[in-house]
C-alpha cells in the first residue's frame, strides 16, 4: 500500500514543482516590457553615460591654450606592467633660469597592449594623464593604436614643477 | 458560421465546366499540393519565428529585430542562407539512404497534415478513420530518423537515431492512447464528427477530470514525439553533437529543421481538434445568445487560436525546465504515463457507459 | 554466459603518450572495446579551453583524462619580472571571476610580509568587496549550471542579477570584471559616495531574486532526478585529493579558510560555514546556493558602519621589497583555497612566485567520480565542480 501512496505522493509533487517553475518563467513573459534588461547598443549612445571612474583608454587633458601637465618624469613608464608607455624626453635649456632640464617631445602609448589597470594614473605625480570614459576604438588598421598622447605644438604649463 | 465549402464548391464547379473530368481533378490536386506546400513553408517561418520571439521574452530580451521590421524576415534570411550552403556528403556514407532520410521525415508530415480540419468546410481528406489514420501516419517519421542517423556513418549520429527512434516510439502510445479517452465519449474516429460532437462545448469541459488528466497526458506524450522540450536529449547542444542530423548541411539540414516544427503543429492541431474543439466556436450547453455571438468569429480564427495556445504551452515547457536523462524519459513514460493512461481510458468508459458527462 | 576475461595492452596515443586499454572478449566470440571521445577544447559546457577524454563503453564513461594548458599565459613567469605592486593586475586575469580575491591574497602577503598593519577601513572595504565578488561567482555559477543542464533561460536571469553588482563595481573601481583595486598598503581609491545605498538596495532586491532561483532550479523534479545521488564525492577523498572550496565543503571537509585563519574583517562578522553530509552533486548545487545567503549576511553586517580611516597605509614605501625569504599567503575565493607563494630574494621584484589554484586540485577528481556514469552525468558533475580554465592553467 505504501509503494502506491509514494507513487501517487511523487506524482503530485513533482507535477507542484512544474508548475511553481513554470509561473517563474510566466510572470516574465507577461511582463516583458517591463522586465526586459537589455540595452539597444547603436541606438542608445546619445544618453549612454559611462561612469566617471571607468576605465576606457588613458588621455592626456590639454586646457584650453594647448598646454598640459607632463613634466617627462617617466614615473608611468615605470609603473606600467607591460611597457605601454614609452616617453621621448630631450633636454632643452629653460630660458627663465638658463639651466638644462628635461621636458616631454613624445609620450607615446600602445592601446594594443595596455591592460587598463590605472597604475600609471596614480604613479603621476602632477595628474598629467587620467582615464577617458569612451570604449570604442576598433580599427582595422593596427596602426592607429599607437598614439601620442601630448598634441603636436603643446608645452607644459607654468608651475606644474613644484 | 462562415462554410467554406460554398467557396471550394464554386472553383470545382467553374473548373469542371471548363475543362474534361480527369484534368479538373488533376488541376484541383496540383492546386491542393501547391497551396499546401506554400501553407507549410509560411507556418514553419512563422513559428521559427514565434519561437524565437517567444524564447526571447522569457529570457527578459528582444529577440531579432535588425532583419525587417521586428524582425519578421529573419527566419527568410537563415533559409536563405541554409539553401546557399554547400551539401557535405561523407565519403563512406551510404548515398541512397543519407539522400532519402529528409525526404521519409517531410512525407510523413504533409500525409498528416492533410487530414487535419482547418475551417468548417476546409477540410482536405476527412477520412471516417481520422485519428487512426493520423498516429499511423505520423510513425511514418521515425523511419526517417532511424535511416538519417545509420546512413551518416557516424557512431555519434547512431547513437542520437536510436536514443530518439526508442523515444518517440515509447511516447506515441501514450500519446494517440489519450487521444482514445475522447474518441470513447465522442463515439466516432472521424474527425469531422468529433468536432461536431463538440457544438455545445469543448470535450475538455464537458468529459471533465478523465478528459484532462487525457489532455495532459498528450501535452507531454507530444513534446517527447516532435523531440522538444525537457525531452530534446537526442539533439542537445550540450552533450556531444546533434544527434541524428548532425551530418547533414544545407537544404537537407533545413528539411529536418522543417519537419520538427511542422511536426509540432500537427500534435497542437490534433489536440486542439481532438480536446479543444478544432474549427468549433467556443460554446456553453444551449445559451443560444451567448453561441450566436461566438460563432459571429471566423471558424478559422477559432482553430488557429486554440493551436497557438497550445503552442505556447509546449514552448514554455521547452524554455523552463532542464532536460531529462534517457534513461528519465522511457522510466516516464513506460512507469507513469502508461499505466495513468490505461486506467484513465477505463475510468472514460465506465463514465461514458454511466452517461456522467456533460 | 561465459565468463569475460579483460587483457589491458599499452596503445600509443598521440605522439607522446601511452594509454592502457582494455578489451574484454565474451568466450562466445564477440569482442568489445572501449573507444575514445574528445570533449573538444571548444565545448559549450566545458567552461573554458578544456580538452576531456573521455574513454566510454557504450554509454557509461569509464576514464576521463582531462588534457589542460590551451590557456597557460606563462602569468608565474611574468610576475618574476615585474615589481610587487605590477602582480596584483596579472592576479585578476586568473580566476576572473573572483578577481578581487585574487589581488587581496597578493596584497595581503606583501602586508603581512613588510608587517605592515592597514586601517580598519580598508579591512572592511576589502571583506565587502570579496562578498559582493563572491556573490556574483555563484550568481553566473548558477545560470552556467542551469543552461548546461537545459534550462537556458537560468543563464540570462543569473547574468540579470549580476550585472547590478558589476554595476557597483563599474562606479567604484572603474572597471567590471577584472577591477585591479586593491594595492599593497590598501586601495587604490576611497569607495564612491554612492556605493553603500547602491549595495543596500542590491542587498535587498536579490533577496527577493533568491528565492526565485530556489522556484527555477532547485526544486525542480527534473533537475533533482538528474543530480540526487549523482557523482557522491566521501569526506576521505575530499581530504586526500585536496578538494577545496564548496565543493569539499559539501562532502563534511571543513576547509573554509574565512573560519580557521580569518584575514581582513573575517574575524569580527558571524557566519555559518555550509557544511553537508551527502557530498552528491545536488549537495554541492545547494552548498553554494546557501553560501550566497551567507554572503548577503556578511555584507549586511558591514555595510552600514564602514569605519573612517586612511586609504592607504602610509608605510608602504615607493618601491616595495620584501626580505628574504618564503612567505605564503591563501584566500578562500568562490572556488576553494587560493594560496600565493613567493620566494623573495630582497630585490624589488620576486624570484618565484607560485599560486596553488582550487581548480587544478578540485579538476582531477573528475576521473574518480565519472566512474560508470553517463556523459550526461558527467556534464552535471562538471558544472558543480565549477571549474574555470585560466585558474587551472595559468
Amino acid at each position: 500500500m505504501s509503494a502506491i501512496t509514494s507513487y501517487f505522493k511523487d506524482i503530485f509533487l513533482a507535477i507542484k514543482t512544474l508548475i511553481t517553475g513554470m509561473k517563474v518563467t510566466g510572470y516574465y513573459f507577461t511582463h516583458a516590457r517591463k522586465e526586459i534588461i537589455t540595452q539597444q547598443y547603436p541606438e542608445n549612445k546619445d544618453t549612454l553615460k559611462m561612469p566617471d571612474r571607468f576605465r576606457g583608454i588613458v588621455t592626456m587633458p590639454h586646457d584650453e591654450n594647448n598646454e598640459h601637465s607632463c613634466t617627462g618624469c617617466s614615473a608611468c613608464e615605470l609603473a606600467c606592467p607591460n611597457g605601454s608607455i614609452e616617453i621621448m624626453w630631450d633636454r632643452i635649456e629653460d630660458p627663465d633660469t638658463g639651466k638644462k632640464k628635461k621636458v616631454i617631445d613624445q609620450h607615446v602609448y600602445h592601446y594594443s597592449m595596455c591592460t587598463l589597470c590605472n597604475l600609471c594614473i596614480i604613479a603621476c605625480p602632477t595628474d598629467a594623464i587620467k582615464m577617458a570614459q569612451t570604449f570604442e576604438y576598433a580599427t582595422f588598421d593596427r596602426k592607429s593604436l599607437t598614439m601620442v598622447l601630448n598634441k603636436p605644438g603643446s608645452k607644459i604649463r607654468k608651475g606644474v614643477e613644484e | 458560421m462562415y462554410n467554406f465549402s460554398s467557396l471550394t464548391q464554386s472553383i470545382h464547379d467553374y473548373l469542371a465546366s471548363t475543362l474534361s473530368p480527369e484534368l479538373t481533378s488533376v488541376v484541383e490536386w496540383t492546386l491542393i499540393g501547391v497551396l499546401l506546400i506554400a501553407f507549410v513553408a509560411l507556418s514553419v517561418m512563422g513559428l521559427v519565428y514565434i519561437e524565437r520571439k517567444v524564447a526571447a521574452f522569457f529570457q527578459l530580451r528582444l529577440g531579432p529585430n535588425r532583419v525587417g521590421k521586428w524582425g519578421l524576415l529573419q527566419t527568410l534570411a537563415d533559409f536563405l542562407k541554409l539553401l546557399m550552403k554547400e551539401h557535405i556528403t561523407a565519403r563512406a556514407a551510404d548515398k541512397f539512404l543519407f539522400n532519402l532520410a529528409p525526404f521519409i521525415i517531410v512525407i510523413a508530415a504533409f500525409l498528416a497534415i492533410g487530414a487535419i480540419p482547418f475551417a468548417l468546410g476546409l477540410h482536405i481528406m476527412d477520412i471516417n478513420i481520422g485519428v487512426f489514420y493520423i498516429s499511423a501516419v505520423s510513425s511514418i517519421g521515425v523511419l526517417g530518423i532511424l535511416i538519417g542517423g545509420w546512413a551518416g556513418n557516424n557512431k555519434y549520429s547512431l547513437i542520437g537515431a536510436l536514443r530518439s527512434g526508442a523515444q518517440i516510439v515509447s511516447y506515441e502510445i501514450s500519446a494517440m492512447l489519450s487521444l482514445l479517452a475522447v474518441v470513447v465519449l465522442a463515439g466516432d474516429l472521424q474527425l469531422s464528427a468529433i468536432i461536431e460532437s463538440q457544438a455545445d462545448g469543448w470535450w475538455i469541459f464537458k468529459g471533465h477530470i478523465p478528459v484532462f488528466i487525457a489532455f495532459i497526458i498528450f501535452l507531454i506524450a507530444g513534446t517527447a514525439e516532435t523531440n522538444r522540450g525537457p525531452f530534446d536529449l537526442a539533439e542537445a547542444e550540450s552533450e556531444l553533437t546533434a544527434g541524428f542530423h548532425t551530418e547533414y548541411s544545407g537544404i537537407k539540414f533545413a528539411m529536418f529543421f522543417l519537419a520538427e516544427y511542422v511536426n509540432l503543429f500537427i500534435i497542437a492541431a490534433v489536440g486542439a481538434t481532438v480536446f479543444l474543439g478544432g474549427w468549433m466556436p467556443f460554446h456553453i450547453g444551449n445559451w443560444e445568445a451567448f453561441n450566436t455571438v461566438m460563432d459571429f468569429i471566423p471558424t478559422i480564427i477559432w482553430f488557429f487560436m486554440k493551436v497557438g495556445f497550445i503552442i505556447g504551452i509546449i514552448m514554455w515547457f521547452k524554455w523552463t525546465f532542464p532536460r531529462l536523462r534517457i534513461d528519465q524519459i522511457l522510466v516516464l513514460e513506460w512507469k507513469y504515463l502508461l499505466p495513468i493512461n490505461l486506467v484513465n481510458l477505463l475510468v472514460v468508459a465506465f463514465i461514458a457507459m454511466m452517461g456522467w458527462y456533460f | 554466459m561465459g565468463g569475460t576475461s579483460f587483457e589491458k595492452r599499452l596503445c600509443r596515443y598521440g605522439k607522446h603518450d601511452f594509454i592502457m586499454i582494455e578489451e574484454s572478449t565474451i568466450k562466445e566470440g564477440i569482442k568489445t572495446q572501449e573507444y575514445f571521445v574528445n570533449m573538444g577544447p571548444q565545448h559549450p559546457s566545458t567552461h573554458g579551453v578544456l580538452r576531456l577524454m573521455l574513454e566510454l563503453d557504450g554509454e557509461n564513461v569509464k576514464k576521463v583524462i582531462p588534457h589542460i594548458g590551451y590557456i597557460h599565459r606563462s602569468i608565474e613567469k611574468m610576475c618574476e619580472k615585474d615589481s610587487y605592486r605590477q602582480i596584483v593586475h596579472l592576479t585578476d586575469r586568473m580566476d576572473y571571476l573572483s578577481a578581487h580575491m585574487n589581488n587581496e591574497a597578493v596584497c595581503l602577503l606583501v602586508e603581512n610580509g613588510l608587517e605592515i598593519e592597514v586601517s580598519d577601513r580598508v579591512k572592511v572595504i576589502r571583506t565587502i568587496m570579496s562578498e559582493l565578488t563572491r556573490l556574483a561567482s555563484h550568481q553566473l555559477w548558477w545560470g552556467v549550471m542551469g543552461m548546461d543542464l537545459g534550462a537556458l533561460t537560468s543563464f540570462l536571469y543569473g547574468f540579470r542579477d549580476r550585472e547590478l553588482i558589476n554595476d557597483i563595481f563599474e562606479e567604484t573601481c572603474g572597471a567590471r570584471l577584472t577591477m585591479n583595486y586593491n594595492v599593497p598598503g590598501g586601495v587604490m581609491f576611497d569607495i564612491h559616495p554612492n556605493f553603500q545605498q547602491k549595495v543596500k538596495d542590491f542587498i535587498k532586491h536579490f533577496k527577493t531574486k533568491l528565492p526565485e532561483y530556489d522556484d527555477l532550479l532547485s526544486n525542480n523534479v527534473i533537475f533533482r532526478q538528474r543530480t540526487e545521488g549523482i557523482g557522491v564525492l566521501t569526506k576521505e577523498d575530499a581530504i586526500s585529493y585536496g578538494i577545496t572550496g564548496p565543493t569539499g565543503r559539501a562532502s563534511g571537509f571543513s576547509n573554509d579558510i574565512r573560519k580557521h585563519k580569518p584575514y581582513s574583517a573575517y574575524d569580527r562578522v558571524e557566519f555559518k560555514e555550509i557544511l553537508m553530509e551527502t557530498g552528491d552533486t545536488f549537495s554541492r548545487y545547494k552548498a553554494r546556493i546557501l553560501e550566497m545567503w551567507e554572503s548577503m549576511s556578511i555584507i549586511e553586517q558591514l555595510i552600514d558602519n564602514i569605519p573612517e580611516g586612511e586609504i592607504q597605509s602610509s608605510a608602504v614605501k615607493a618601491v616595495i621589497k620584501l626580505p628574504k625569504g618564503e612567505y605564503y599567503q591563501s584566500v578562500e575565493t568562490a572556488r576553494g583555497e587560493l594560496g600565493v607563494y613567493v620566494v623573495s630574494d630582497g630585490l624589488k621584484s620576486p624570484y618565484r612566485v607560485k599560486f596553488r589554484s582550487p581548480g587544478f586540485s578540485n579538476l582531477f577528481i573528475l576521473d574518480h567520480l565519472a566512474h560508470d556514469y553517463k556523459i550526461a552525468d558527467l556534464v552535471a558533475m562538471m558544472s558543480t565542480i565549477d571549474l574555470v580554465v585560466p585558474d587551472i592553467d595559468r
